[in-house]
């Protein structure tokens, strides 16, 4: 009995949650830099996007596996909640004087006010921009929220595949609403949103400087929303979701509520793919719903498996790694050319050849992801290296490390 | 025996699947503090009646009590209507009508007219799903363990607390309800302490061994703080010496948690050795019930069932 009894885990635990601290400081700080002093160079220009964009679809890729990787609810409706997400930001933040040019077949719309406009006039135009952004991602988060929970009434009564057609068909039914002539005045119909609220407009005045926040904010409510995430998936709640996910009967048979439960799940879930829609929609500056197929769907859920099923480290590096490759590392097979040589087939289109591959390779021989369904932590590093000090001292065991951090990209 | 609370009471429980009837006018009781037996043959509708009591399927026809309480009530609906196999048909169904035999007196009139009342009562359809019934205090356990397999022996037991704790998802998350979470922690480090689980509490609960498993899934059927616990099979894979432990072990939770207990059992041995009452079981009707050793002797019984026993 003596030899399964570990020592307080207390020590590394507190030592890894410092790590993770410090480590999240520095990346604040270095985003920080490189927002305001870092110059400008081919290296940070393509930096910045990868980083917003990889935060975003971290954030997004979260809330997907907490659907499908902690609650085993295999939806596939995630662009459509994003979608729902990005218009409402954009509707709400729309300045007023801007609606007669965005909505130029509409009559200037229906609504006539812009949230960051109006708070701008009350606390000035840099914090009304700040505010009033956060305030419409909430208000995103909301309203795909609420439509989670209309769609979950008759949707989540369904199993795993069913499930997954039906989310599905949601999400499609939903981008064709939104695209409809007939709601022209609030969603412009199938053309563009443009001129509102986006990353760039993110500005903090201290003193008489202002400070850019263009690639701190996304990582500011990324963080903040993954964070919440953990603490949900760590709780009493978290464990109700994974105990339908291992076994709906005897979840059932032990008093869990599944139909609460998979609701409460499946509308954090839309919550935050609503503000990550919102926060797409602030990256892109102009949104469209056509954008918002179930090619976006797919994506989503192919970062969710390379990172591993049921791991939100692994869904977060694995949607930095994919940004990266995507849109950086892999753009020198578009060029032409390889090493100063000309390569014939090195044209437009080779990257995603070549993506598709690694892709295929991950899936194939890395079939649970990155990381399986456990979790990177700083203080499951410690210990390992510990154990690997005290020479077999203590057997092997298959430690399930639960802390997270996603400051590690 | 009769001034004992009634805690579960089967009436008239038809099961039809199809054309199939896996239990047929089941009819039984479990008095408070009682360890009963249903026993049978393989398919004689044994896990059907349990399924039917937790709430997993909605009986064809009957009613199902808890401490003189219906919570579980049907009667044939819909296409079931026809093809319906059971005994007692007319007792639950709609076509029931209300025949009074010429000359009938005051009397016969009056118990006519509160069958009669019984019957638009029963028509009302209850059927609450499983975690209803086990807030109710309702447990059970699994024939083919049903543990959540990712998941530590700790984790197991403790989301068998989450049911009945005082916590709302925003608390839970925020951490704001952490002095239920702490009282929720301390009672399954108890509950594993008293089965003697707490130096597995951080393995995977599917690498115990299978012993351990087993008694792994009463201490989660524990953790609900039900009053009646029903056993699917808990000797299923069990050596006779562990068998024999788990019969001492069974009589002990029952006085530690004042539990009323229902089993379904193949080791005889167990059987008779620890129940109060028997049921016994054959092609979903009961085909006896009484005391252990009236059982043994039944001649129903023994050419159903116990006879194979005897042979060997």
């Amino acid at each position: 009995m003596g030899k399964r009894l570990k020592p307080a885990v207390a020590p590394e635990k507190k030592i890894g949650t410092l790590i993770a601290i410090v480590l999240l400081a520095a990346l604040y700080v270095f985003l920080f830099l490189l927002d305001n002093a870092l110059p400008t160079n081919s290296t940070t220009t393509m930096l910045i996007p990868v980083l917003k964009k990889g935060a975003i679809y971290a954030l997004v890729c979260v809330s997907m596996n907490l659907l499908n990787g902690f609650t085993g609810l295999f939806s596939l409706g995630q662009a459509g909640f994003m979608l729902i997400g990005a218009y409402v930001f954009a509707i709400f933040s729309i300045p007023a004087d801007q609606h007669n040019s965005v909505y130029q077949y509409f009559d200037g719309g229906a609504i006539q006010f812009s949230i960051p406009e109006s708070l701008g006039r009350l606390l000035g135009e840099n914090a009304g921009n700040f505010w009033g952004a956060i305030i419409c991602i909430l208000i995103a988060g909301a309203v795909s929220a609420i439509f989670a929970a209309l769609i979950g009434i008759p949707v989540l009564r369904l199993k795993s595949d069913y499930l997954a057609i039906a989310t599905l068909g949601f999400a499609e039914i939903i981008r064709a609403i939104f695209q409809w002539n007939g709601l022209g005045k609030i969603t412009n119909g199938s053309n563009l949103l443009r001129k509102y609220t986006n990353f760039h407009d993110i500005k903090i005045q201290i003193g008489g400087t202002i400070f850019q926040l263009d690639t701190i904010f996304p990582f500011f409510i990324a963080t903040l929303s993954i964070l919440t995430i953990v603490l949900l998936v760590n709780s009493s709640y978290g464990r109700a979701f994974k105990s339908i996910r291992d076994d709906e009967v005897a979840a059932e048979a032990m008093g869990i509520n599944l139909f609460k439960h998979k609701m409460l799940s499946f509308v954090i879930s839309s919550f935050y793919a609503g503000v990550g829609g919102a926060l797409l929609a602030m990256f892109q500056t102009t949104i469209q719903a056509a954008p918002f197929r179930s090619t976006m769907t797919y994506e989503i859920l192919l970062i969710v498996v390379i990172g591993g099923i049921g791991s939100i480290t692994g869904s977060c590096i694995a949607s930095f790694l994919y940004i990266a490759c995507s849109e950086w590392w892999l753009r020198f097979l578009d060029s032409g050319s390889f090493l100063g040589m000309e390569v014939s087939f090195f044209r437009d289109g080779f990257r995603k050849v070549v993506f598709s591959v690694v892709i295929m390779i991950i899936v194939l021989f890395f079939s649970r992801g990155i990381m399986g369904d456990k979790e990177l932590s700083f203080a499951g590093i410690i210990r390992k290296i510990r154990k690997r000090r005290q020479v077999k001292a203590v057997p092997a065991d298959g430690e399930i490390q639960e802390k997270e951090d996603e400051s590690h990209e | 025996m009769s001034e004992r609370t009634n805690v579960l009471r089967l009436e008239n429980i038809t099961m039809q699947f199809g054309g199939v009837v896996a239990v047929n006018n089941l009819s039984m009781k479990v008095d408070e503090g009682e360890i009963v037996a249903l026993i049978g043959p393989n398919g004689a509708g044994k896990t059907t009646a349990f399924n039917v009591i937790t709430g997993v399927y909605q009986p064809t026809n009957g009613q199902v009590a808890f401490y003189d309480k219906a919570y579980i009530r049907n009667h044939p609906q819909g296409k079931m209507k026809k093809i319906y196999k059971g005994e007692n048909p007319l007792l639950y169904t709609e076509e029931h009508t209300l025949e009074l035999p010429d000359g009938a007196d005051a009397l016969a009139a009056k118990q006519a007219e509160k069958a009669r009342d019984h019957y638009v009562f029963s028509s009302h359809v209850m059927a609450p799903t499983p975690d209803h019934i086990t807030k109710m205090g309702i447990a059970r356990t699994f024939q083919n363990i049903r543990l959540w397999k990712s998941m530590t022996v700790f984790d197991n037991v403790i989301i068998a607390k989450h049911m009945r704790a005082k916590h709302n998802i925003f608390s839970s998350t925020f951490r704001a309800s952490w002095k239920e979470e702490a009282r929720m922690r301390k009672e399954t480090e108890e509950l594993l302490r008293e089965q003697g689980l707490w130096q597995h509490r951080d393995e995977l609960a599917t690498s115990l061994p299978y012993g351990l498993q087993r008694r792994l899934e009463i201490a989660r059927a524990l953790a609900t703080d039900p009053k009646l616990l029903l056993l699917d099979e808990p000797a299923a894979g069990m050596n006779p010496q562990e068998t024999l432990e788990l019969a001492e072990f069974i009589h002990e939770i029952r006085d530690r948690h004042h539990l009323t207990i229902l089993l379904i059992e193949h080791h005889m041995d167990l059987v008779m050795n620890i129940s109060d009452r028997i049921y016994v079981l054959d092609f979903g009707s009961l085909i006896a019930q009484g005391l252990p050793s009236e059982i043994q002797k039944n001649q129903h019984v023994i050419d159903a069932y116990l006879g194979v026993v005897e042979d060997e």
